[in-house]
């Protein structure tokens, strides 16, 4: 699955072999007053595909979706929606449609009013209109009896619902979310990622979600792009993702994770205090300066019996417990703090002066 | 104090109560009992100061003897003042429109800048539409130096009334359309054209609805207002037609007749309060922004 299209022009991807994109992207910039908020995005989207934008907030991930959604027009680049090129195409002729991060219900309207907005935009009879909003309230598993309730009475789960119900409603080929659950409490967050993902699967229709947290990410996705400062730093699925992540940002932002900075020399690669670094055979690294990537999973303590490919001596200084894992702080010699995680069978024993260390194939090596 | 409050099985005066003790005394020395002293005086024996000892139907009795002619004032005065409300609703909504649209969250600022006329004396600016609209006024001097017939006979009519009315309400009636136009959030407009509605049906279901407690407010205050005007038809209409109001201050002035005065202020009192509550009525805020 090719992932980030080359700058091509849109007519272009008939060419290819792999079905043809329900949303294609092309070096798609947006321009705020000299910032560019979206800097040329290229980007194909799949029929029936989920996948999310994540990033830190202020990395262009809402404009992105604003502009998808025709709120807002490129100031370069190319969308298209079906070989169609859509940069102009106003917000209510598009067939996509957008759940608000404020989800935007209407507040002088009922449960029910609100989700027959769109069919009554389509002029659809009445009576059509109710049966249609209460299939959609059971779709997303609202009771029955909520047709007649006023909107702003409903708990934060249950507006999450409408304004789904409200999505559908409109029968869009393509729905865009923009973090609807961050304001929910992490339970019902957990429950409602599940019931969208179903959701998805069930409607089969496209889903572009973006939010600033990785693990709603990974749970929903067929595919995740890392956005930063405007541009997709890396896409992929979400196993690739964690396992390659393309640099040291995307590294980070998937987590805790120790870094430990490398330069190149003589015979291999050394760390900053010129010991020699074991790193995995067949990684290939353009320039003099990279990072290694070791999640604190596979950093573990050092012991005579058992050695590791690249050690380093600290003190612990801070031990929390994670449930069923165990977490320590560990800060090494030169003054830099490192995670070390462990199953709680495995706590440390030993005093606080302890030698950590992971091996070579635990490790990925990412640019600067 | 603090023993009688402790051992008392209802203490009388609750600390809250005392707190709104000034509050109190002002509605009742400032509002109540003004109302209540012309509520009294329309009971009195006319042409009299006889208020609290005299109890008579008189007044309400020549009122509504069918030769006198009072109630063209009192169709004059509401069919002005709503014909200004009226007006005041479709010049007042662009303009509140167009200073959201381009002023955003500062638009309700800027609005207030309206009001500034208003440190100006009415009377004075009356006046000086007056001199904008009198014969070899501004407007038909001007006419005639650029060498045209002259401007039409404005002055003195009752159609001057009522924009003298328009021009001096403007602001009431801006200030809270534009608050309420400033509460719609921007979410929901986009919201609704995302789901594919056009302008018309974003304006008529969603900015109108929810601008409604600004603009029912405004409407309330201008016809309150402009029931209550005495000045335009006076100063600009020449008295071409007489409004309720004036009646009432002949009534206390030239005709020392403060009971018949009283007795028609009361009946003003009671058409316009009757209005604006059924306008009440119908404006439920906590509904209309959806906190209930």
């Amino acid at each position: 699955m090719s992932s980030v299209a080359a700058s091509s022009l849109p007519d272009s991807s008939a060419a290819t072999k792999s079905p043809r994109p329900v949303l294609q992207l092309v070096d798609v910039r947006k321009v705020f007053d000299g910032f560019a908020a979206v800097d040329g995005i290229s980007l194909d989207i799949e029929e029936g595909e989920f996948v999310t934008i994540v990033g830190p907030s202020g990395s262009g991930k809402t404009t992105l979706l604003r502009m998808l959604a025709g709120l807002e027009s490129p100031s370069e680049g190319y969308i298209t929606l079906r070989g169609e090129l859509i940069n102009d195409v106003p917000s209510n002729r598009r067939p996509t449609c957008l759940v608000f991060q404020s989800l935007a219900l209407f507040p002088h309207m009922t449960v029910g009013d609100n989700i027959e907005f769109p069919l009554r935009v389509r002029k659809m009879a009445p009576e059509e209109r109710r049966k249609r909003a209460l299939e959609l309230m059971a779709k997303v598993r609202l009771p029955e009896d909520y047709y007649a309730k006023n909107v702003m009475l409903c708990s934060g789960g249950e507006k999450q619902r409408v304004a789904l119900a409200r999505a559908f409603a409109y029968d869009p080929d393509v729905l865009f979310f923009d973090e609807p659950l961050s304001a929910l409490d992490y339970k019902l967050k957990k429950l409602l990622e599940k019931e969208l993902k179903d959701l998805h699967r069930e409607s089969g229709k496209t889903f572009v979600y973006i939010t600033h947290s990785l693990e709603e990410a990974m749970v929903m996705s067929d595919r995740i792009g890392v956005m930063r400062a405007g541009k997709v730093v890396q896409i992929g699925t979400p196993e690739e993702i964690y396992s390659t992540p393309a640099d040291r940002f995307v590294a980070e932002f998937f987590g805790e994770v120790n870094i430990v900075p490398i330069r190149r020399a003589e015979g291999g690669w050394v760390r900053r205090d010129g010991k020699p670094v074991a790193v995995a055979s067949g990684v290939s690294i353009d320039g003099d300066e990279a990072n290694v990537v070791i999640r604190p999973e596979y950093m573990r303590f050092v012991t005579h019996e058992a050695g590791a490919d690249n050690t380093l001596s600290g003190t612990i200084f801070n031990e929390y417990s994670l449930g069923s894992r165990l977490q320590y702080q560990v800060r090494s010699r030169t003054g830099r703090t490192f995670l070390v995680e462990v199953p709680r069978a495995a706590a440390w024993k030993g005093d606080g002066e302890v030698t950590i260390g992971w091996d070579a194939g635990n490790a990925i090596v990412v640019g600067g | 104090m603090a023993d009688a409050s402790l051992s008392a099985p209802a203490p009388k005066l609750t600390s809250g109560f005392r707190a709104s003790l000034p509050v109190l005394f002002l509605l009742v020395a400032g509002f109540l009992a003004p109302l209540v002293t012309v509520a009294a005086y329309a009971f009195a024996t006319p042409k009299s100061f006889d208020v609290f000892r005299s109890f008579t139907l008189q007044n309400f009795a020549a009122i509504f003897d069918p030769n006198n002619t009072v109630w063209t004032s009192f169709v004059w005065a509401l069919a002005l003042a709503f014909a200004c409300v009226a007006i005041l609703l479709v010049v007042c909504y662009p303009i509140a429109f167009g200073l959201n649209k381009v002023f955003g969250k500062w638009s309700g600022l800027v609005s207030v800048l309206f009001v500034f006329p208003l440190f100006v004396s009415e009377n004075v600016r009356l006046y000086g539409w007056v001199l904008f609209f009198i014969k070899n006024g501004v407007l038909d001097g001007a006419l005639k130096w650029l060498g045209f017939s002259g401007g039409p006979e404005l002055l003195y009519t009752p159609g001057i009334t009522l924009f003298g009315m328009v021009y001096v309400y403007l602001p009431f009636m801006l200030f809270p359309m534009t608050l309420g136009i400033a509460m719609i959030p921007r979410d929901l407009v986009d919201a609704a054209s995302d789901l594919g509605a056009g302008r018309f049906m974003i304006w008529r279901e969603i900015e109108l609805p929810l601008a409604m407690p600004g603009i029912l407010i405004g409407a309330l205050l201008t016809f309150v207002l402009s029931a209550g005007a005495v000045a335009e038809a006076k100063i600009l209409g020449g008295q071409s037609v007489i409004t309720i109001t004036q009646d009432i201050e002949v009534a206390f002035t030239y005709a020392q007749n403060w009971p018949m005065g009283s007795a028609l202020a009361l009946i003003l009192v009671l058409i316009v309060s009757g209005l604006a509550l059924t306008a009440m009525a119908r404006l439920d805020l906590d509904k209309i922004l959806g906190k209930r």
